[in-house]
């Protein structure tokens, strides 16, 4: 089995009218067993900057503790959040540093700018980003999501609307997919 | 630089608790030539004597006002050749920094990290303290900003402030004529007239250099034709 798809995992940010929804799967399995159906893949760095990390779970967990470290001490020497732009790059230089043993993990990074736009982007596991203006998806349900994410999608969703679409990519998606699932979890910013 | 084989420092306390090495230095910055710096409202100035030891040597050839960033200057008073060892660090350290963020270094980090090599030199096996004081001018999304940094690693932010010899008069000019809203045209010719103050001989655009940023957040050196225009007009 992939190294990637040891764990399973399904993951989504949308952007929408000024707001940014992420969402995720909440099951961890080792290999076709379940073992949790409460594992956090979305992790908040600060108000308006969430990360999402598909793949090998220890690297999700390992890539958010390093992550967090790295933005508290971001935090504390310049006294300011760090933008989303600039978070992205910091996860790109940190997975290419190991290019030649990565972490087997794609982040999906989901935010608002200084001046309330919703920004989001994903990169592969050795750091190269990809910018995107309406969604991002990763993980072992990552084709599916796709469909369901393209034909759901409208820009310019409220709140509450983009809640319901980004939901329902998800679910129909993972129900697609054996080794994710069993729960969800949607973060609206 | 720091990898010497001696693994104990030659700058210790002396019993009245201070680091005479440091005091020292800063001896050699109060004989180095005048330089000061003025933040205006929009931008900020800084500008150096440039006495050459003879009328032979090439004046266009010596830079003493250099950029460590597309938007930060530097400006030093003490030994030349310190300053160019931490601009080329410095330059690595924004660099460094505009690699891992892919956005400009903020120049209160910049002052930080410069700051703390000048330290690690007070206290690391083998090496001196350096000899300079640094005058840093920048223009962030902080605005812009004016650094002092010292051979001890303290550094300073400033409204305006002038390092090396003939300190204490410049300072109290600045102090006369500092206004905090000044325009950087403004802080141009002051600090202009300061260095006049104390100036040897007759000044023009080959004695002294000026480096200006503005809130177009670049920062350049003016051409001596560009300070005789100046000289020009503070006259």
């Amino acid at each position: 089995m992939s190294i990637t798809s040891y764990n399973g995992s399904a993951l989504i940010a949308m952007v929408g009218k000024d707001c940014f929804a992420i969402a995720s799967d909440r099951r961890l399995g080792v290999n076709f067993q379940t073992i949790a159906c409460d594992f956090q893949r979305i992790f908040k760095i600060h108000d308006t900057l969430y990360i999402g990390l598909s793949g090998l779970a220890t690297d999700v967990q390992t890539m958010h503790q390093r992550l967090q470290f790295r933005h508290k001490l971001y935090q504390l020497r310049e006294e300011r959040n760090m933008r989303p732009e600039t978070f992205a790059s910091l996860v790109s230089a940190i997975l290419y540093e190991k290019r030649f043993g990565p972490y087997f993990c794609e982040p999906i990074i989901a935010g608002l700018n200084e001046d309330g736009t919703p920004f989001i982007c994903t990169t592969d596991l050795i750091g190269a980003k990809q910018l995107s203006k309406d969604f991002v998806v990763s993980g072992t349900a990552s084709e599916s999501l796709y469909g369901a994410c393209e034909s759901m999608y409208k820009p310019d969703l409220g709140p509450d609307e983009l809640f319901e679409v980004i939901s329902q990519a998800l679910l129909s998606s993972v129900d697609r997919d054996c080794i994710s699932g069993w729960g969800g979890i949607v973060h609206v910013v | 630089m720091g990898d010497s084989q001696y693994s104990f420092s030659l700058t210790t306390f002396s019993p009245s608790g201070k680091l005479v090495q440091i005091e020292y230095a800063l001896m050699a910055v109060g004989a180095g030539q005048t330089s000061l710096g003025i933040k205006a409202s929009n931008g900020v100035v800084i500008a150096t004597e440039k006495k050459l030891p003879s009328i032979l040597v090439d004046e266009a050839s010596i830079n003493k006002i250099q950029s460590l960033t597309p938007n930060i200057g530097v400006v030093y008073s003490g030994m030349g050749p310190d300053s160019r060892v931490l601009v080329r660090k410095s330059r690595k350290q924004a660099q460094t920094y505009q690699r891992l963020y892919q956005e400009p270094i903020p120049l209160s980090q910049l002052v930080r990290e410069t700051a703390a090599v000048m330290q690690e030199f007070t206290q690391s096996g083998g090496v001196r303290p350096f000899g300079v004081s640094l005058l840093v001018a920048g223009f962030d999304d902080n605005g812009p900003q004016l650094y002092q940094v010292d051979p001890s690693g303290s550094y300073f932010s400033w409204k305006a402030s002038a390092i090396g010899k003939n300190v204490s008069n410049a300072k109290t000019f600045l102090e006369k004529r500092y206004t905090d809203d000044m325009e950087l045209e403004d802080a141009i010719h002051t600090a202009i007239l300061t260095l006049k103050e104390g100036f040897e001989g007759q000044i023009s655009g080959k004695n002294i250099e000026i480096g200006i940023i503005d809130d177009k957040r670049i920062f350049k050196v003016l051409t001596p034709a560009e300070v005789d225009d100046y000289l020009a007009e503070v006259e």
